[in-house]
């Protein structure tokens, strides 16, 4: 894949507010890129700017190879899918789609056709005669989509196209939109604060934190191995326990075990939407032994091998922050045996979500109760608060982290 | 009765009353303005049409009302827009100060023109120092209503325009422009209603050709012309009632077709 968008550098001020800080960014063709972050962390300025809206106060822009220093937005091969929808009430559906040709030289019966086509796409065939301020959300959100395509930009830019629809509106727009980036091969930027929906969409995926870009990674890249807390406490749910990096370990060395790969869970929710798309991998990734690795003393659980590489170096013989995701551990019921490692601790908290019931585990040496997700399998019981319980959990599962 | 109720009502017979009397002696038949009534008559109205020197004031008034109506819309779109859209420093003090013609007494906005176009700037009296003086105190009207009209619009919708390849300008003209044409036809009319029938301004500042509100007042000391003067008054009160009432039609034709709420207006 080439490279569609190249941001080097980027700064924005707002008079004296630094809205965006040294923005490194490389998008690529037919790329299904999101960014993440919480409320007010600039993820509609950086959109914005790579629009055509917003000057950037320092750095370069690059869309195609071309410099956009003072390109307008009318210029970009950008088009933009706006929070509001941004439709024209005083038009109608068809003449909303239908907006950005009137430019164009064509004839009109072509014109036309490429409407219907447009609209046909994101499931309006039909409707073009509307008016469209009579439309619902999910309509807008269409025409909005359809008007922006019909144009076949380089890149479409979607600022939180779905946070005004209701849960199931939502999931099902999710879906569609997938598919229909598959379908039309154009580049998509999507900007959302909902982490779930970064994670079930995008190819890759930038958090960004207070106008900086903290991590930028596959989906589960970013939500196995987080670059530092803040992003691991705002993608999904993360324990973390105390911890001291020591040295340098060789299991092999000392006593050769069988090197059969055991699966690692895989978080429920991410592949319940991307394999309705087609896009989960039909291979469950499956994580050997560690025969080597950074040896971390964890606070509950005792000592654990973390991979040298992924382990910052300045972290070796520091102490840093463990976190480990609630679907990795496990309860382990009345004679159920694992050949992971093991944990004693009581039940100090139960929420029954209806397949998933959340545990609190309270262990020794640990202040803060671990958080355990457990599926409610048939025949598996619910535990009671107090009860004593044992907690499977496995080295593979733990991330290390700057405190 | 509740006490506050009897109040209200007097109140409001107190202040309409007088325009009631207004239709009233216009069609009757006598001389004198008195009771009681003579009977029904339509001869002032014909009286109206012999009275060459009122129909140039007539010409003159509406000639002033349209370019005064047209100024202060013109003026007002510029500041609704750019207070609805940008921030510049001292916005506010600047938006309140173009305000100020709302509260000012007319007298002295009459008085202080008069000094600055005959005085200061060492011009004549014409119509256009009337039109002049018409814009300045409709401006306060015109960006009232249109601030309505441009604040309730989502900027997202002009760069949602220019996003889909327009100029600035295209954008402006093919979205923006049509949702606030309700908003821009209010504003023309009530300018013009207001410029139709402004007296003191006028009365300070006109020249040679006298507005119609200034001959009206000329008329006045004849009382032989009282009726026919009734007469012009009824005509100028239906003219303003449905001028008003189409403004208004426009204001709220512009808020439903946008999809918006009503967040108040002149009528
Ligand atoms: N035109 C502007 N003038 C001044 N400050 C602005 C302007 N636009 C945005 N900001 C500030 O820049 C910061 C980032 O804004 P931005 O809209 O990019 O946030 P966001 O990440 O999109 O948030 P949200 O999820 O709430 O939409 C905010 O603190 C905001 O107050
Ligand atoms: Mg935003």
């Amino acid at each position: 894949m080439t490279d569609l968008i190249t941001l080097k550098g980027v700064n924005k001020y707002y008079g004296d507010y630094h809205a965006l800080r040294d923005i490194d960014l490389t998008i690529r063709q037919g790329e299904f890129f999101s960014l993440l972050g919480p409320s007010g962390c600039g993820k509609t300025t950086l959109l914005r700017t790579i629009a055509g809206f917003e000057e950037v106060t320092d750095g370069t822009l690059h869309i195609d190879g071309k410099s956009m220093k003072r390109v307008p937005a009318n210029h970009r091969p950008t088009n933009m899918v706006f929070q509001s929808y941004a439709i024209f009430p005083h038009l109608s559906v068809a003449e909303n789609v239908g907006f950005g040709l009137r430019k164009d030289k064509r004839l009109k019966s072509e014109k036309d056709k490429l409407i219907a086509e447009a609209l046909e796409m994101v499931g309006l065939g039909g409707y073009g005669g509307r008016a469209a301020h009579a439309l619902s959300g999910g309509q807008r959100q269409r025409v909005a989509l359809a008007r922006a395509l019909i144009l076949k930009p380089k890149v479409l830019l979607l600022d939180e196209p779905l946070s005004a629809l209701d849960k199931k509106m939502r999931e099902q727009m999710q879906v569609e939109l997938i598919k229909l980036q598959r379908e039309v091969g154009i580049t998509f930027i999507l900007v959302t604060h909902d982490q779930e929906e970064a994670l079930v969409m995008s190819d890759r995926i930038a958090v960004m934190f207070e106008g900086r870009i903290v991590q930028m990674d596959e989906p589960e890249v970013l939500y196995r191995r987080p670059k530092d807390r803040q992003v691991a406490g705002f993608i999904g749910l993360m324990n973390f326990l105390e911890g001291k990096a020591g040295s340098h370990v060789n299991r092999a060395a000392a006593a050769p075990t069988k090197p059969a790969p055991i699966e690692v869970a895989q978080q429920g929710f991410l592949n319940r939407l991307r394999s309705q798309v087609g896009l989960a991998k039909p291979e469950p990734k499956r994580i050997s032994h560690y025969q080597s690795g950074v040896e971390v003393e964890v606070a509950g659980l005792g000592k654990a091998l973390v991979p040298a590489d992924q382990i910052k170096a300045e972290l070796h013989g520091k102490p840093c922050v463990v976190g480990i995701r609630p679907e990795t551990l496990a309860i382990l019921f009345e004679g159920e045996t694992t050949d992971r490692r093991v944990t004693e601790g009581v039940v100090d908290e139960v929420v029954y979500y209806g397949d998933m019931t959340y545990y609190d585990v309270r262990i020794a040496g640990v202040e803060k109760p671990l958080t355990i997700s457990m599926k409610n399998l048939i025949g598996r019981p619910v535990l009671e608060v107090g009860a004593k319980t044992r907690v499977a959990w496995d080295e593979r599962a733990l991330v290390c982290l700057a405190p | 009765m509740n006490p506050l109720r009897i109040y209200a009502i007097a109140y409001l017979i107190f202040l309409y009353a007088p325009i009631l009397l207004l239709p009233v002696f216009a069609f009757n038949d006598g001389q004198i303005i008195a009771f009681p009534l003579q009977g029904f008559s339509t001869r002032w109205f014909a009286e109206l049409w012999t009275l060459s020197a009122l129909h140039d004031a007539v010409g003159n008034s509406l000639m002033i009302a349209v370019c005064s109506a047209i100024f202060a819309t013109v003026l007002g779109i510029c500041a609704a827009r750019a207070g609805a859209r940008h921030k510049w420093p001292l916005k506010g003090p600047m938006l309140s100060f173009i305000m100020l013609p709302l509260v000012l007494p007319e007298i002295i906005v009459a008085v202080s023109l008069l000094i600055v176009f005959v005085q200061v700037l060492g011009l004549g009296l014409s119509n256009w120092t009337i039109i002049a003086a018409h814009t300045l105190i409709c401006m306060p009207f015109s960006i009232a209503i249109l601030n309505g009209a441009f604040g309730n619009l989502d900027p997202s919708m002009e760069e949602a325009a220019m996003d889909l390849g327009e100029t600035r300008w295209g954008a402006f003209r093919k979205v923006t422009l049509p949702l606030v044409v309700p908003g821009i036809i209010s504003s023309l009319l009530i300018s013009f209603t207001i410029s139709l029938d402004e007296f003191i301004i006028a009365f300070f500042l006109s020249g040679a050709n006298p507005t119609m509100p200034v001959y009206i007042w000329g008329m006045l000391r004849f009382p032989a012309q009282l009726p026919a003067v009734m007469a012009l008054g009824t005509i100028l009160v239906t003219l303003s009632i449905c001028l008003l009432v189409i403004a208004e039609y426009f204001r709220r034709r512009g808020l439903a077709r946008a999809g918006l709420k009503d967040t108040g207006g002149f009528l």
